[in-house]
C-alpha cells in the first residue's frame, strides 16, 4: 500500500534536505541548522519503528489486553534530543568564537583568509 | 481521519524543512526550524511517543531556538549566497536518498505499525512492557526504562550534557583577543537582529511581554516541578523538567535582563548545580554498590525492592533534572554574557 512506508519516505526526504543543507551551504550557522534537521529526521525514523498499529502510549493502564507501543526507541530518542541540543550549543559557541577570530562565519571566506596568511 | 492528520503534518514538515533550506535570512530560518520541531512534536504524539513529543516541544521549539538567536546576535543573521555553484551536494544527497528509498521498497522494510517487526518482538521490549509493572512498579514504562533498566546509559548521557555545558562555558568565557574587531562586529547585529534587544534592559515598549511573562513564569516553574515529580505516572521526567525550568529562567532574563536572573541564580551557583546533579546520579550508584548491589541497582536501596526502585528513580531523575537545568542555563549565560559584554554602547547602564 502507498501509506505503508509513508513515514519512512518522509524521513528520507528530511534526511536529504538536512544533508544537502550541510554540504551545500557555506554559512556555518546554516550548516548547524541542517545538522539539526538531519537529527530530527533520525528521531522520526526511530519513533516510527516503535509504533504499533492500534497501540497506545507506553504508560501502564489497569485494563487487560492493551497494546503498548515499544518504549525503547522513545527512551533512546528522548535522551538523544537533550544531548543533541547540548552538542548543538557547543557547535554554536565555536561558531561565535570563529566569528570573533575571522570576522566572518562563511566557510569560503575563512578558507580564503587561511590561504592568504 | 488519523491518516489525514498524519499526511497533513508530514507535508507541513517537508514544506517547513524546504523553506529552512532556501530562506537566506538566518533569523527566519531559525524560527522556521522551531516550527518544524514543533510539528515534529505533534507527529510524535500521533506515534504514541508522548514523552519524546514533550521533550521535542520543550527543547527543539524552545531552548534550541533561543540558542540559535543568541548565536545570531553574536554573528549576524545574513547568509551570503554561495559563490561556488556545484552539483555534487545535490547529487550526493539524491544518491543517499535514493538508496534509502530503495531499502523501503518491495517489503524490505516492515510496514509502519506492524506488530511482528524485530523491534516489537525482541526480548527487551517484551520484558519492558510486561514485567516492568512488577519489577519497578512505575506506570510510565519510559521512565522505568530510562532511569532503571538503562540507568547506566542515561548516566552516560547526563555526563555528555555536563561536558557540553562545561565546554560552552570554557569556549565562551575566554577573553576576547582581537579588540579591533569589536566595532564592526557590534554594529551588524544591532541593526539586523531584534533578538538581541531583550538581553539588554527592556525598553518601556516591552510592557506586554513584561506583564504576561510575570504572570506566566510562576506557572512555568510549577509545571516544571510537576513534570519532574510526576514523571513516574505520566509523561515527563528529569530531562523535560530540567528544560522547562531552564526555559522559565531564560524567559525571565530575555524580558527583564540577564543580570536580574544572575542575582537569583549566579553563574557560580549554576556551575555548582551542574556538578551536583551528576554527583547525585553517580552517588546513587555508589550507595547501591555499598549496599551490596551493582552500580545503579536500586533494589538494594530499601528493604523492599520495589520501594528501592522508587527511591532510586526519584533521586536519579532529580539528578538529571538538576544537571539539565544547570547545563541549559550555563549555555544560555555563556551566549547572553558574550552578547552583553559586547553591546555596552547599546546598554543604558
Amino acid at each position: 500500500m502507498f501509506f505503508d512506508h509513508f513515514n519512512y519516505w518522509v524521513f528520507v526526504i528530511l534526511l536529504m534536505i538536512g544533508l544537502y543543507t550541510v554540504i551545500s551551504r557555506s554559512n556555518l550557522v546554516k550548516k548547524m541548522i541542517g545538522l539539526s534537521m538531519f537529527q530530527i529526521a533520525v528521531f522520526l525514523f526511530y519513533i516510527t519503528i516503535g509504533k504499533v498499529e492500534g497501540g497506545t502510549a507506553p504508560i501502564l493502564l489497569d485494563k487487560p489486553d492493551v497494546v503498548y507501543s515499544n518504549p525503547l526507541p522513545h527512551v533512546l530518542i528522548l535522551t538523544a534530543i537533550v544531548v543533541g541540543v547540548a552538542t548543538t550549543a557547543l557547535g554554536l559557541s565555536l561558531i561565535a568564537r570563529i566569528k570573533e577570530t575571522f570576522g566572518t562565519i562563511d566557510e569560503e571566506e575563512i578558507l580564503e583568509q587561511e590561504d592568504k596568511s | 481521519m488519523e491518516e489525514f492528520t498524519d499526511i497533513f503534518l508530514m507535508l507541513l514538515l517537508v514544506a517547513g524543512a524546504l523553506s529552512v533550506l532556501y530562506v537566506r535570512n538566518l533569523f527566519v530560518a531559525t524560527m522556521l526550524l522551531g516550527a518544524v520541531s514543533f510539528i515534529m512534536a505533534l507527529i510524535f504524539v500521533t506515534l504514541d511517543a508522548v514523552d519524546v513529543a514533550f521533550t521535542e516541544a520543550a527543547v527543539g521549539a524552545g531552548i534550541s531556538t533561543v540558542l540559535y538567536l543568541g548565536t545570531l546576535a553574536l554573528v549576524g543573521s545574513h547568509e551570503k549566497a554561495s559563490a561556488r555553484k556545484s552539483v555534487v551536494p545535490l547529487l550526493l544527497s539524491l544518491v543517499v536518498g535514493g538508496a534509502l528509498i530503495y531499502a523501503t521498497l518491495d517489503d524490505k522494510m516492515p510496514v509502519v505499525g506492524a506488530a511482528d517487526t524485530p523491534a516489537q518482538t525482541s526480548k527487551v521490549a517484551d520484558r519492558y512492557i510486561n514485567k516492568s509493572g512488577d519489577e519497578i512498579g512505575v506506570p510510565n514504562i519510559v521512565t522505568s526504562v530510562l532511569a532503571s533498566y538503562r540507568g547506566f546509559d542515561t548516566f552516560g548521557e547526563v555526563v555528555v550534557i555536563f561536558t557540553a555545558g562545561i565546554g560552552v562555558l570554557l569556549i565562551l568565557s575566554q577573553m576576547r583577543l582581537r579588540k579591533e574587531e569589536k566595532e564592526d562586529v557590534s554594529d551588524i547585529p544591532t541593526s539586523e537582529t531584534p533578538a538581541e534587544k531583550p538581553d539588554q534592559q527592556g525598553s518601556p515598549h516591552d510592557l506586554v511581554p513584561h506583564v504576561v511573562s510575570k504572570l506566566l513564569i510562576p506557572f512555568i516553574m510549577l509545571f516544571a516541578f510537576y513534570v519532574q515529580f510526576h514523571g513516574d505516572f505520566g509523561p515527563g521526567g528529569g530531562f523535560q523538567a530540567g528544560v522547562i525550568l531552564a526555559a522559565g529562567f531564560i524567559l525571565y532574563s530575555l524580558v527583564f535582563g540577564l543580570h536580574f536572573t544572575q542575582q537569583i541564580l549566579s553563574k557560580r551557583v549554576v556551575e555548582y548545580l551542574l556538578v551536583a546533579g551528576v554527583l547525585l546520579y553517580g552517588g546513587v550508584g555508589i550507595v547501591s554498590m555499598i549496599n551490596g548491589g551493582t552500580f545503579l541497582d536500586y533494589n538494594v536501596l530499601s528493604a523492599d525492592p520495589v520501594a528501592g526502585q522508587h527511591l532510586g528513580i526519584l533521586l536519579v531523575e532529580l539528578g538529571v533534572g538538576i544537571t539539565v537545568t544547570a547545563a541549559m542555563l550555563a549555555i544560555f549565560y555563556g551566549f547572553a554574557g558574550r552578547a552583553d559584554g559586547r553591546g555596552e554602547d547599546v546598554n543604558p547602564e
